[in-house]
């Protein structure tokens, strides 16, 4: 009889910091202290603390052991499994201090989690994804079940509409509506997509859900095939997610065996079936219709809209395309209501949302808030703060088609109508978080690099405007610009918002347009003064040795990997700025304070 | 599978394997296994409140756990009963045989059995 599982993170993070190695020990360790009987190893999805991975949980405790090793294992299983004694030395501490907590700490107790309230994550990191008996055993598939035995499509459409659920990809469509705009569409074939191409740096809510309880997205997909009446479904997802298609390969292969996908679906008359279809990574296959065009096995472009997809998608016929994040809210409205999912969240953004919290942040990882709690609680008390004792000095959300959210507004509740009427997006809920060293310019360099890049090419404002903007960008961060590039960076952001033919093109401006909007001290410091303030622009840098404060010990001289620094023995120092290639490396090294940047 | 019924059965088989993962346990049933205990016969103890606990359909309210050394080794192997708002209850000398009685009229029927206790008997 089995009393305790051994839950070991199987998600991309803790796989690539060696979580396999660790099942390896785990079931060397009980199969040689004979507890095979007792002991169940259970591979899961994503916890959420990526930052402090491999990640263990022994359940029923609900010891969270992080950081574990393959050579830690032996201990954890002699001492913990067979002996009930907790290793305290490898229990999350998230006290922030260095010593070892003593006793238990279960994960529903650590600041990170007990603020959560996870709706899309609720079996990541619970059960096997591999195994859908245990996605059955969390009420999975009743609501499919639900729906053809006792509902209309017109039911399903009217609960997810009063439901308030909103597009989790980035735009905040309300889902019900575009169900509600597909369905009446006569065609012979119509389709459900799920847009899984998933493309922002730093985010990586879907794929998560996708590893850790792909199930959850197969079952809302066929409940959106039998409200619009379609009877195909394909997953569109990067290449690059090589987990993520695996488990969904898997369990599209085991809802089939079940009969959940497939003909006559609990004997309803209601045929579903579904095929993935990989992403080879270009961003702008994350905008629908050229994420559509893509399946169809044409170069991702997009096409003009109207006629908007829910009446010419995918082959031209009627479609309804929503993200994997939205689609994992629909079984649990289904089964619990949508009075439960108004319940939460805040006027017009109903619901939890999940935010990959990357960047200058303590608890790197994925976390599930209600919408409408606060930047600061985000960051201060889930995440833990800002590394080093640095200051908070801005997080950008939506990516590179987002803005930033500065320190002046850590209050605002963050939901889809706060953020636009600040001038930023949500996004599909990366959430990248800078403190004092990061330089506003120089971000919205890099996310317009990214943009220039990604960008199709098949819209003059996208192609060349975005190309423009990086231009004026690179001059400004050489110290080459001047004011009226300021303005002029102004009006071009505005012109290629309004003429771009899809949302790449229509957002790309929008770091640029933020960070102008909240830090144009920082562009004019650029340009008049010549100056970084946060000192990361390397042609508007200089290390200079203050002659009063060196010592002469050499440490610099030593440490310059380009022989910038000469002087002799108890001799001031002097940085030859014709050869410094302003690493930095210099001012780490100095013990007297004597090296200056600026 | 084509019937609501069929899901629900394998819902029904697979819930209390999973019951395991939840915190939401009423009572917790706390086997002392340290070296003493491990000695003294605690690992049949365990295993039989575990199958026990299972076999009375509990495994949804009822955490059965171990622990380190309680402290009172000469009357290994101890249980503890742990349950909100009520004191904790300490079973000391525990053999399998005694299991069946402790999840019959304790942990089914919310009586403590005394016999077993610390204090009354055995110790």
């Amino acid at each position: 009889m089995i009393r305790t599982h051994v839950l070991i993170c199987g998600g991309t993070g803790c796989t690539s910091s060696g979580s396999k190695a660790i099942q390896e020990a785990f079931r060397d360790a009980i199969e040689k202290n004979g507890l095979s009987e007792e002991i169940k190893i259970v591979q899961t999805g994503c916890f959420g603390l990526c930052a402090l991975g491999p990640v263990v949980i022994i359940h029923p405790d609900g010891t969270f052991y992080s950081r574990v090793t393959a050579n830690d294992v032996p201990e954890i299983v002699s001492e913990h499994l067979l002996k009930g004694r907790i290793v305290e030395r490898l229990v999350y501490n998230d006290t922030g201090s260095d010593e070892p907590v003593e006793g238990n700490v279960s994960l529903n107790d650590t600041a990170f989690y007990k603020t959560q309230n996870r709706v899309v994550l609720r079996n990541c990191g619970v059960i096997n994804p591999e195994n859908i008996d245990e996605y059955i055993a969390m009420d999975g598939y009743a609501a499919l079940g639900k729906v053809l035995t006792e509902m209309t499509p017109e039911e399903v459409i009217k609960v997810i509409t009063d439901s308030g659920l909103r597009g989790r990809g980035g735009g905040g469509f309300p889902t019900g509506r575009k169900w509600a705009l597909t369905a009446p569409n006569k065609a012979p074939q119509k389709y459900v997509v799920c847009n899984a191409d998933e493309g922002d740096p730093g985010a990586f809510m879907d794929r998560s859900v996708l590893e850790g309880d792909p199930h959850t997205v197969i079952e809302a997909m066929a409940i959106a095939g039998y409200a619009i009446g379609a009877t195909e479904g394909y997953v569109y997802v990067r290449a690059e997610y090589p987990i993520a298609v695996a488990r969904l390969q898997i369990a599209i292969e085991q809802a089939r065996e079940y009969g959940l996908l497939g003909k006559n679906i609990f004997n309803s008359g209601f045929d579903f079936d579904l095929h993935i279809r990989l992403g080879a990574g270009a961003f702008v296959c994350g905008e629908e219709t050229a994420l559509m065009t893509s399946i169809e096995g044409n170069r991702g472009e997009p096409r003009p809209r109207p006629p908007y997809p829910a009446v010419k998608g995918l082959y031209q016929s009627p479609t309804v395309e929503n993200n994997v994040e939205t689609f994992a809210n629909v079984p649990q409205i289904i089964l619990r209501g949508a009075e439960w999912f108004a319940s939460m969240g805040t006027e017009k953004s109903k619901g939890t949302k999940v935010f990959a919290l990357g960047g200058k942040i303590k608890h790197t990882g994925l976390v599930e808030i209600p919408m409408g709690t606060t930047l600061r609680e985000i960051i201060e008390d889930i995440g833990g703060g800002i590394p080093n004792g640095k200051k908070f000095k801005a997080a950008q959300t939506g990516g590179p088609s987002g803005g930033c959210i500065p320190a002046s507004l850590i209050d605002t509740p963050v939901d889809y109508d706060n953020l636009i009427a600040i001038g930023c997006m949500m996004g599909s809920g990366g959430l990248i978080v800078m403190d004092e060293d990061t330089c506003m310019v120089d971000m919205a360099k890099f996310f317009l690099e990214f943009t220039v890049d990604e960008s199709c090419g098949k819209c003059t404002p996208c192609r060349v405007g975005t190309k423009r903007l990086l231009e004026k960008l690179d001059k400004i961060t050489k110290g080459n610009g001047t004011l009226k590039d300021i303005d002029e960076l102004e009006e071009l952001c505005y012109y290629i918002k309004n003429n771009s033919l899809c949302g790449l093109g229509q957002t790309a401006p929008n770091p640029v347009l933020s960070t102008l909007k909240f830090f144009r001290d920082e562009y004019i410091a650029h340009v008049v003064d010549k100056k970084c303030p946060a000192g990361v622009c390397k042609d508007l840098l200089q290390f200079t040795i203050d002659a009063e404060k060196c010592k002469g010990c050499t440490k610099c001289a030593r440490n310059c990997p380009v022989g910038a620094i000469s002087g002799a023995v108890k001799q001031p120092h002097v940085i030859h700025q014709d050869k410094c290639i302003k690493c930095g490396a210099c001012l780490a090294n100095c013990n007297f304070g004597a090296i200056k940047k600026g | 599978m084509k019937t609501l019924a069929e899901l629900q059965a394998i819902r029904d088989k697979m819930h209390d394997k999973v019951a395991l993962r939840s915190d939401s346990g009423e009572k917790r049933v706390v086997v002392g296994m340290a070296t003493c205990g491990i000695a003294a016969g605690a690992r049949p103890v365990l295993n039989a409140f575990v199958e026990g606990v299972n076999a009375a359909g509990l495994a949804g309210s009822i955490t059965v756990t171990q622990t380190g050394c309680i402290g009172l080794c000469q009357y290994e192997p101890i249980v503890e009963v742990f349950e909100a708002g009520k004191d904790k209850v300490t079973y000391v000398k525990m053999t399998a045989d005694k299991v069946a009685r402790v999840i019959e009229e304790h942990l089914k029927g919310g009586k403590p059995v005394v016999d077993y206790t610390i204090g009354n008997g055995q110790a």
